[in-house]
């Protein structure tokens, strides 16, 4: 029998087989149970060893070249079907894909976040205290008795209600309340006293509203008592923090005596700018050419009335404070120019000017979002 | 307060230009807020001479000038002044010039037919003087053509802000006095000299309120005649911001905004009998020189005759005893009043004036003679008359403080090193004086200066402040120590979990229109509602997070917007104990409009709906670290949110973690919002805080070793049944196998009976040590199904 004429032609016919059945019936006619190969197979077993050594081979050989052959050729058609089906499936990529909605964090949050960070490289933790408060915190602990000038200055709510102990309550007009609130805890717990350096960040109200004021607005208050705090500590803690904070070396503040009941001596902090682009833009010395001053904060040494109205003794314990408007610092760093717009709600412009969640402020990176 | 250049040369002998004194106040606490030229407004005006004069053809009260600015060309100008005349010198002003009275630029024009080049100026024109009578005549020498500002002459005037611990420089004498002690001039002593009565006082001078007007003293002067006050006097007044008005009343106000020292001047004629301090009755009112009626009651000092009340003491003086052009007798009024009463009277009547801002903040006890005498020889100078003997009554509080001083406070509190003797110079310059150790002697004019510190501040900021070195704050070693509380630190991490699922945060008002604030208010306590509010839109403290967060839908849908998704993270207030606020830190947020939009693949806009509130309030509880899966939705979300489509989510039956649903549509009416709104408010302080410390390490990681199976159910239930009731119910079926179960289908319909649901459910058996058997799946089924029948479900076959 001619073996390779054999294989021969069933390779031709492996290769003509129109489709994965041909392929498949024509297995089975090859190598099934019943196959002419499977056959040949069998007639080895009757055969002489003589021509089982001869003849063997060839058979084996028949056999595996067929195998191979249909193995191969069902490879190829199946991956030709695969290729065809899936060019059926092709779809247009240029389609919309489903979008997820871009939440942000309000600019006020953010640039308390960021002070948050900076103090505390400094040592300071965040204390709080209620917005609604009596006007003993708000004013006569602070050096502001009832009939003083100064409560005149302040703008103030007033609720028609009296504490138990007939304060009349108001909202707070700043945050330095929340330094008496830390004296007197700190005191609490250290009969003695003990050091404190805080930020009180928060909402404070008075009775304003034109184009640069809100009835209602944020502002930070720092308080650092120790023994032996001096006006260059206070000095050397606004640089650092507003070097930090805007993230430029080259912040030059000016100092100039001022009144505040709660603290003496009181100290206005004004800050160098240059006009970039029609915009102020903080750096440099406010008496350099093209540069002017301006009024940034209000700051001092803390009043011995405070003092001991905090539960401390003044000859032993001093410190500054001051306070600064968190929104107005906001719109100077992020380039806001209407304060009004910060407290609308208005998503086009809570979109354009908030924070990704992600942008959570690090001293690593900076505190300060990028553009 | 505002003055001249000019002014403060009265009592400065000094060479500094306006820009050095500028730069000096603010060096010294003296806040500048501007200084402005009069003269800068005069561009356009010239020197220029009246050749001839004619009648105008067509109007009685007008003249046609020919009018000479010095360049040989006559300008023909219309003229409606009485003393326009030939050959008098005056001011022209050109077209193109603006007018500084009412800033009208001048232009070529025709009145009543004649053309006019110009127009001759009065002294009111021009804010120089209150003349309007005619205009301006100047000396025949006046150079012709020359710039008028250049003839007038610059005097600038310095607005500056006096802070309310400085009276002394409610007066440009005293801020004469800081200048000089900061180096910028010599001071010039005070031009007072006492005048001695010609005749007893015909009239008696007294206090009868002691407390309220400790000293009153006076005089009367006869035989003055009240006309105008010298151009000099004017033009003072002017620079500070005051109308002259006539000379006596000129001197008073001159006398006041020079030393800082309020007076009245009262026309004797209209007073009858003696005059004197004393309380007001209750009932009392006065007609006050502003025009105005003012109630007064017994807190209140006035300065009465025996007829009745002329004066509201310190604040302002009585409409009908005033100075008039027919007065010829004066009574001059000096008195100390007491600070607090004459603020807690303006205060009640809300009543400002230049007095009662000095006499509030304390003016010197000790200048009450030398300020008569600066009135009298004012009066007698230009008003002429004959003075009476002064009259003295009560004695003000002039015993000045002495303070102990040490000088090396100066280093302790203001960080920089003064020597001594430079120290006790400056204080000197200001009045203040040192003895050898160191007692210090206030001077009387500075009521502010009440112990070391304020000493420290006088010489730190003649030093100059500025010149203060930084120092660094002590570090602690190492990095910086954490220091946000675990409250802070939940409130950052809502936030921005908040903001990751895609929430614009926004700040809202705390205050809220009542009706709003009503309609969210939990519990009887009641609202904080303002006295006095800014308008009625800011009136209630926010109760919930929410009508604030609607009232910015509203405006944004207004603006167009499709889709919103706003939370604020702030305070609701609630009335605490003893009277004090509740503040509580809350999350709310507004979900509304569309949550997708029509789309390619997804059909028609999807409105949101109560489950995507849910999904927010879960995920944002799980990131603030609650039991999420302890939790049970329960009802009673309050009648703002629709009653079907609505629930809270509580950890047991009390604590409310959480409220979520649709809003009722009655809210979304009140608030005028054409959208449906899914809302949620989280109540962040109900949280359980974490028990024990803080550590990293996690607990050990033991995934089971053999894989856990699944078995579904489905049960027909009453339609009425929550979901939830079941799952929970199902999940404690077999506590030791069953770690979860998940509802997949919840159906209605064909094969299910009316009044029924068939809900289906995926329930994780997690075996042990060992696999599970075919009777252990029996077994746990049978729990499952048992337990389930006792909610009324029964396994579909």
């Amino acid at each position: 029998m001619d073996y390779a004429a054999t294989l021969e032609q069933a390779l031709a016919r492996i290769a003509n087989a129109a489709d994965l059945d041909a392929l498949e019936q024509l297995r089975v006619e090859l190598l099934g149970k019943q196959g002419s190969i499977s056959g040949l197979m069998k007639t080895l077993g009757g055969m002489s060893p003589e021509d089982r050594q001869t003849v063997g081979p060839q058979i084996q050989g028949l056999r595996e070249g067929a195998t191979s052959a249909l193995t191969a050729r069902k490879a190829a058609m199946e991956s030709a079907a695969l290729e065809a089906r899936l060019a059926t499936e092709s779809i247009d990529l240029t389609l919309p894909a489903p979008s997820a909605p871009r939440g942000t964090v309000h600019p006020v949050s953010q640039v308390l976040d960021e002070l948050a960070e900076i103090f505390a490289d400094m040592g300071f933790a965040v204390a709080t205290g209620p917005e609604i408060e009596d006007d003993w915190h708000n004013f006569t602990a602070l050096n502001i008795p009832e009939s003083h000038p100064a409560r005149a200055m302040h703008d103030t709510f007033y609720f028609p209600d009296k504490d138990a102990e007939g304060r009349s309550m108001l909202l707070r007009t700043h945050t330095s309340p929340v330094q008496i609130r830390t004296m007197l805890d700190v005191v609490k717990a250290n009969p003695g006293g003990a050091p404190i350096r805080i930020i009180a960040p928060g909402r404070v109200y008075r009775s304003d509203s034109d184009a640069t004021h809100t009835p209602m607005f944020h502002q930070v208050e720092g308080l650092v008592i120790d023994k032996g705090i001096h006006l260059g500590h206070l000095k050397w803690t606004l640089e650092t923090f507003l070097k930090a904070f805007f993230e430029r070396d080259d912040i030059v503040l000016r100092l100039r005596p001022s009144y505040f009941p709660f603290t003496e001596p009181s100290v206005e902090v004004d800050v160098g700018f240059a006009i970039v682009n029609g915009k102020r833009v903080l750096g440099g010395s406010g008496d350099a050419p093209g540069h002017g001053w301006m009024e940034l904060l209000g700051s001092g040494m803390v009043n011995h009335h405070v003092i001991r109205a905090g539960g401390l003794d003044p000859d032993e314990w001093q410190g500054f404070a001051f306070g600064i408007g968190v929104d107005r610092i906001a719109m100077l760093k992020y380039g806001m120019d209407d304060l009004r717009a910060f407290f609308d709600g208005d998503a086009r412009w809570l979109a354009h000017y908030g924070f990704s969640a992600h942008d959570a402020p690090t001293l690593s990176a900076g505190v300060g979002t990028a553009a | 307060m505002k003055f001249s250049l000019s002014w403060l040369q009265d009592h400065l002998e000094t060479t500094a230009t306006a820009d050095e004194i500028a730069a000096k106040l603010n060096a010294i606490g003296l806040e500048v807020e501007g200084v402005e030229d009069p003269a800068a407004k005069l561009t356009g005006f010239r020197v220029a001479k009246v050749l001839t004069a004619a009648r105008h053809p067509d109007a009685d009260k007008l003249q046609v000038l020919s009018v000479d600015v010095g360049d040989g060309t006559p300008l023909q100008v219309v003229c409606g002044a009485p003393n326009a005349r030939a050959g008098m010198i005056g001011v022209l002003g050109l077209p193109g010039a603006i007018v500084p009275a009412g800033g009208m630029e001048l232009k070529k024009s025709a009145i009543r037919g004649v053309e006019s080049n110009g127009m001759m100026c009065s002294t009111r024109e021009l804010e120089l003087g209150e003349d309007h009578d005619g205009i301006i005549e100047l000396p025949e020498d006046a150079p012709l053509g020359m710039a008028f500002a250049d003839y007038h002459g610059s005097d600038p005037v310095f607005d500056v802000a006096i802070t309310p611990n400085r009276p002394d420089c409610m007066g440009v004498y005293g801020i004469a006095r800081d200048l000089a002690a900061a180096g910028l001039g010599t001071m010039k002593p005070v031009a007072a000299k006492a005048v001695v009565g010609s005749f007893p006082c015909p009239t008696e001078i007294r206090t009868d309120d002691p407390a309220g007007c400790p000293a009153f003293y006076g005089r009367v002067i006869k035989g003055v005649s009240n006309g105008t006050s010298p151009d000099w006097m004017q033009a003072r007044l002017l620079s500070a911001g005051q109308r002259p008005i006539s000379a006596l009343v000129d001197i008073t106000n001159y006398v006041m905004l020079a030393f800082g020292r309020p007076a009245h001047a009262y026309d004797l004629a209209k007073l009858t009998g003696a005059i004197f301090a004393r309380r007001a009755a209750d009932g009392e009112s006065v007609l006050a020189l502003n025009g105005k009626e003012y109630a007064l009651d017994s807190s209140m000092t006035v300065i009465a005759d025996d007829a009745g009340v002329h004066d509201i003491a310190g604040i302002m003086g009585g409409e009908h005893s005033g100075c008039s052009e027919s007065t010829t007798d004066v009574l001059l009024e000096v008195a100390y009043f007491d600070s607090v009463r004459i603020g807690d009277t303006g205060r009640k009547l809300n009543l400002t004036s230049d007095a009662r801002q000095r006499f509030e903040r304390g003016v010197d006890p000790a200048f009450l003679d030398t300020g008569l005498d600066l009135l009298t020889g004012l009066i007698l100078e230009i008003c002429g008359g004959e003075p009476s003997e002064v009259v003295r009554a009560g004695t003000p509080p002039a015993t000045p403080r002495v303070i102990a001083y040490d000088p090396a406070r100066s280093l302790w509190l203001g960080g920089v090193t003064i020597p001594d003797d430079t120290q006790r110079a400056m204080l000197a310059a200001l009045g203040f004086i040192a003895d050898d150790s160191w007692n210090v002697t206030v001077p009387t004019w500075r009521p502010d200066v009440d112990g070391a510190a304020d000493l420290v501040e006088e010489v730190v900021r003649i030093h100059g402040i500025d010149n203060v070195a930084s120092v660094a704050l002590p570090r602690a070693d190492g990095v910086a120590r954490p220091t946000a509380t675990p409250a802070q630190k939940l409130e950052r991490r809502v936030r921005r979990a908040a903001a990751a699922r895609g929430l614009n945060e926004a700040v809202t008002w705390s205050f809220l229109p009542v009706p709003e604030a009503e309609a969210f208010a939990t519990g009887n306590d009641g609202l904080w509602v303002l006295a006095n509010p800014i308008s009625e839109d800011m009136k209630a403290m926010r109760p919930s997070l929410l009508p604030g967060l609607l009232s910015a839908v509203r405006r944004n849908v207004d603006r167009g917007a499709a889709s919103l998704r706003l939370f604020e993270l702030g305070r609701r207030y609630l009335r605490g104990a003893n009277g004090a606020s509740d503040e509580r830190l809350t999350l709310g947020a507004v979900l509304a409009g569309e949550k997708t939009p029509r789309g390619w693949a997804t059909g028609k806009a999807q409105a949101f709906d109560a489950f995507d509130a849910k999904a927010e309030a879960l995920a944002l509880l799980a990131e603030a670290g609650a039991p999420v899966d302890n939790l049970a939705v329960m009802g009673e979300a309050g009648p703002q949110f629709h009653p079907g489509q609505s629930g809270t989510l509580r950890l047991g039956p009390k604590t409310v973690l959480a409220r979520f649903g649709m809003l009722h549509p009655a809210t979304l009416k009140q608030f005028d919002i054409g959208v449906p709104v899914a809302a949620v408010e989280l109540f962040l302080e109900a949280i359980p805080g974490k028990r024990g410390a803080a550590t990293f390490a996690r607990s050990a990681y033991a995934p089971p070793a053999l894989q856990a199976v699944t078995r579904d159910f489905a049960f027909l239930v009453d339609a009425a049944l929550p979901a939830g009731d079941l799952v929970r119910t199902v999940k404690s079926a077999d506590k030791a196998n069953i770690v979860a179960v998940r509802l997949f289908d919840d159906f209605r319909g064909q094969g299910v009976p009316e009044g029924q649901k068939s809900l289906a459910i995926e329930v994780t058996l997690q075996p042990g040590d060992k696999s599970y058997a075919e009777a252990d799946l029996k077994a746990i089924a049978e729990r499952v199904t048992t337990a389930a029948g006792k909610l009324g479900a029964v396994l579909r076959g």
